[in-house]
């Protein structure tokens, strides 16, 4: 094994890491002038946002009965199933809201972004666009990027809503939680900033990183059927790493912050 | 142009549709009332603050009134001084009311309750707190039965005798 085995990988690890930083600059630049054209992004919002909606709806329906479940079961081992409601709000908001949303948003639009444009790219559209001079960074690249930053954080707090209709739904009328108790817990415990607030951060952060990262995988794709498919598989694997690190990062900065007062 | 208008038709649903999840997130979910800048500070300096914590409700009869605000300690007289803003509704404290530090339920975090006194002048902003209670903390507590026990028992020992 030679110096230049290690050395390679490395160099091309670092060279596609700032390539990707590059796109990132090239997208925020150009983000200003396409929001003027908002028929574009408004079909992107339709492909990422609406299209999710039935896969969001359905797993935050199902999460938030699952925390009805489980909750219901660990807090009445200390009586406190009055604090269901509480329990249930502060994990979905916080935490499963925007994870989970990211982890299937990566999954559902992600994978769509990134193989549509790797598509583009395998068909030779994309050179057809730079042939016309149209820069396809501007026409095909940045309004799916705005489009899935915008489309993610309203699909997280349609997540969250259902969630805590979820947990009501198992909580309330199936183990007899009192109303009363549930929504008072919520209102008592939920703050709007350090909960609420912070959670919608996380997903506007979420929302940028997976409909970038889906863009930049799908538009550097090797114009091949096997390129294609890689870029889609990587695409879901770096936007789930990317967004459980950060959301480990933006945790402890939240509550670094919270701390202080 | 029939598909771009269900396009549009499903883009517009499903912002309207996220844009109701926030509002109904961040009103429907959370305590805003709490979030008025409006309100007057009253100053309340404690001996022991235990683990009262910014942001905890500020209560007369059981209903909260305002908040705590700030918490920090007095350099000279080495007490804790407690910020708390009041909603300017509850304007007519009377200015020789007392502030103690209670405890919500057996594991509920602590908060301030205020107990109107007698006198026909209100407190104002700014004002200070003429009569405070620290919190109850538990190892004082323990200690002090400790103490009473024991005595207790040396007194009965000593009737005995």
């Amino acid at each position: 094994m030679s110096r230049d085995d290690i050395v390679d990988p490395l160099r091309s690890f670092v060279q596609t890491f700032g390539a990707s930083q590059l796109f990132l600059a090239r997208l925020i630049t150009y983000t200003p002038r396409a929001l003027l054209r908002p028929s574009l992004i408004l079909e992107q919002i339709f492909a990422t946002g609406s299209m999710s909606l039935i896969i969001i709806m359905i797993s935050g329906l199902f999460v938030g009965m699952v925390l009805g479940l489980q909750g219901y079961d660990s807090l009445s081992r200390f009586g406190a199933e009055d604090s269901l409601g509480a329990v249930a709000a502060l994990s979905l908001f916080r935490e499963l809201g925007p994870v989970v949303t990211a982890l299937l948003f990566a999954g559902r639009a992600g994978t769509a972004l990134a193989s549509e444009i790797g598509l583009m790219r395998a068909t030779d559209q994309i050179s057809a666009l730079e042939m016309m001079a149209i820069d396809p960074i501007r026409r095909v690249a940045v309004p799916r990027f705005i489009g899935g930053a915008i489309s993610m954080p309203l699909l997280a707090a349609v997540f969250s809503t259902i969630g805590i209709f979820g947990a009501w739904l198992v909580g309330v009328r199936l183990m007899g939680v009192d109303e009363g108790a549930f929504w008072g817990s919520i209102r008592q415990q939920v703050d709007l900033y350090d909960d609420v607030l912070s959670g919608v951060a996380k997903t506007v952060v979420f929302g940028v990183v997976a409909s970038f990262l889906a863009v930049f995988e799908g538009y550097n794709s090797i114009p091949t059927a096997e390129g294609v498919s890689r870029a889609t598989t990587r695409t879901v694997v770096i936007t789930a790493i990317a967004v459980l690190v950060l959301d480990f990062v933006l945790t402890a900065w939240f509550l670094d912050k919270d701390t202080l007062g | 142009m029939k598909q771009t208008r269900a396009v549009e038709f499903g883009a517009g649903l499903f912002v309207l549709l996220g844009v109701a999840a926030l509002f109904f997130l961040t009103t429907q979910t959370t305590n805003m009332s709490s979030y008025t800048t409006k309100g007057y500070v009253l100053v309340g300096t404690f001996d022991n603050v235990g683990g009262l914590k910014v942001r905890a409700p500020v209560t007369v009869a059981g209903v909260a009134v305002g908040r705590v605000v700030a918490i920090d300690v007095d350099s000279e007289r080495l007490q804790a001084v407690v910020r708390m803003k009041i909603d300017p509704a509850y304007n007519r404290l009377p200015d020789d009311s007392d502030a103690a530090i209670l405890t919500a339920g057996l594991i509920g975090g602590q908060y301030i309750g205020i107990s109107p006194g007698g006198s026909d002048q209100y407190l104002k902003d700014g004002d200070e707190l003429q009569f405070t209670q620290s919190a109850l903390v538990l190892e004082e507590l323990i200690g002090k039965f400790l103490v009473r026990a024991g005595q207790g028992g040396s007194n009965q020992e000593g009737e005995k005798q």
